[in-house]
């Protein structure tokens, strides 16, 4: 990868439900090693941009670009090159409640690498360390955890192959603020042991400010704005002020639907 | 309100529902023929399909060996035809009821098992969580419970024959009068292999649909707990229809050859 060349490369990517024209052009540039985190309202099309990102979706026009290869047909090597590079803390954790703790974090590596089982557990614990949980843990099953132990699980399985991106879908959703902002050193802390490129969507300002190297802007299916965590502070455009600001007046009318 | 119109929408629907079933039960089936295998999956179902359903089955094939020998008295009484009870109650079991009811069995308990727990795997985006770590779910979730389901239900089929036969024994030989050793050589002599055979393949198909069935409206739940629990319940009634249609059909096919 060249310097200049960004790690995560969007352009004009757009996706329809039937009449429902969710994402409209999204144009966005992520370079690597930094961390964007995307804000936007409710029914704003965050989720599926991050599900085209994720291979989930397949968005109807556009480029999506990953370390120099466009995903955007995706094809199943296409999906195969993503998951290969890509980790993801899901909003609800998402964890598998029929297999242990340990399973959960090591379940790429039982089940697409192939590796055995006590090498895969021990890079499990070696995780869940990593993410401040106990070996004990591991042997325990997700539903006997608090919702912020689970969201250290995830994000314990989504570093569990050395991912060269991370995704995080409202990673502080429903925790307090003190284990939120646990959570949020922790993907700090993780995201740059990995030496990963990140991408967050969250509607928590103070997490957004506190993980992002860069902030944008979604807004009817469009990148409105963009810029530094700073820059958000101090900025102009009516819309992401009243966002950050949580006005129910402005510009900004919500969406009913969800997305 | 327009008639033809919505006739016509319910038979478009109907036709895309059928495609999409048939479209999943081809992509069940093969991948079963092309890796990655989970044999640990491939164990785990097996044992909850068809370990877990023996008592009820059992159950099921005893009551009604005793009440199809009853009624089979009762009735061939009427001709004085009541010497061929165990020839009659042995084709009875083994070419329908076995098959017929073990699968019935099986749908109320693991098609709405796998249905319900596809489902919630579906709705708290676990199926999302498993594509994004390079696994298939299809080849994890779906091709192991398709696999474990046709291996298991002519096992269950086989064990349900045997309680039934043994169901209608007990009755003929404890309220009917019949000479034990003469009710099973009359058995063993009328019985062919084609008729168990003809009950294990029925049960073979049965136990195919009946997880393409419980896997296919669970894959495709949405909507949280309500839709969830509208998945199940159709993945019920769907498995059910398709084995009393298909063994119809297959009834058809090996009465003709």
């Amino acid at each position: 990868m060249s310097e200049d060349h960004p790690k995560i490369f969007i352009r004009d990517l757009h996706k329809s439900f039937g009449d429902n024209h969710v994402l409209r052009g999204v144009n966005l540039d992520v370079q690597e090693g930094h961390s964007l985190v995307i804000i936007g309202g409710s029914g704003s099309g965050k989720s599926v941009l991050l599900k085209c990102l994720l291979g989930l979706l397949k968005p109807d026009q556009g480029v999506i670009e990953i370390a120099g290869r466009n995903i955007a047909r995706q094809t199943d090597g296409d999906r195969r090159y993503m998951t290969r590079r890509s980790g993801m803390l899901f909003q609800g954790s998402a964890l598998f409640d029929g297999l242990k703790v340990w399973e959960n974090v090591a379940f790429r590596l039982l089940y697409a690498e192939k590796k055995g089982r006590k090498a895969a557990r021990e890079k499990a614990i070696d995780c869940l360390t990593q993410v401040g949980l106990s070996p004990e843990v591991g042997e325990l099953s997700p539903a006997e955890l608090s919702g912020g132990m689970q969201k250290r699980v995830s994000l314990a399985r989504a570093i569990a192959s050395d991912p060269e991106i991370l995704f995080f879908d409202e990673p502080t959703t429903g925790l307090d603020p003190i284990m939120a902002d646990i959570i949020n050193n922790l993907i700090i802390e993780r995201v740059r042991a990995l030496g990963a490129t990140a991408i967050s969507i969250t509607h928590d300002m103070a997490s957004a400010r506190k993980i992002a190297d860069d902030v944008a802007m979604l807004y009817q299916g469009q990148i409105i704005w963009n810029g530094s965590p700073d820059e958000l502070r101090d900025t102009n455009n009516p819309m992401v002020d009243q966002f950050v600001n949580g006005r129910a007046e402005g510009p900004i009318k919500m969406a009913v639907t969800k997305y | 309100m327009n008639v033809f119109g919505v006739t016509g929408q319910l038979v478009l629907q109907g036709i895309r529902g059928a495609g999409q079933i048939t479209n999943f039960a081809i992509k069940g089936a093969l991948s079963n023929l092309t890796g990655p295998f989970y044999g640990r999956a491939f164990f785990d179902a097996l044992f909850r399909i068809g370990f877990t359903s023996l008592p009820v089955v059992g159950l099921t094939a005893i009551f009604t060996g005793a009440a199809l020998a009853l009624n089979i008295y009762d009735g061939s009484l009427r001709f004085n035809a009541e010497t061929f009870l165990p020839q009659i109650l042995g084709v009875s079991i083994v070419r329908e009821l076995g098959p017929v009811l073990a699968a019935l069995m099986v749908a109320g308990r693991c098609s709405s098992a796998m249905a319900a727990e596809i489902g919630t795997m579906r709705v708290t985006e676990q199926i999302d969580a498993m594509s994004t770590l390079a696994v298939d779910p299809f080849k994890y979730l779906i091709a192991p419970r398709i696999l474990a389901t046709v291996v298991a239900l002519p096992l269950l089929v086989l064990i349900a024959d045997i309680i039934g036969i043994y169901g209608g024994y007990l009755v003929a030989v404890f309220a009917l009068d019949f000479a034990g050793p003469v009710y099973i050589q009359n058995l063993a002599d009328f019985l062919t292999n084609d008729d168990v055979i003809s009950g294990l393949i029925k049960a073979a198909v049965f136990g195919f649909l009946i997880s393409v069935m419980g896997c296919f409206y669970g894959y495709h739940s949405r909507g949280g707990a309500q839709g969830v629990g509208a998945s199940t319940r159709t993945a019920v009634v769907a498995s059910a229809v398709a084995v009393l249609a298909s063994n119809y059909l297959m009834t058809s096919l090996f009465v003709e050859f």
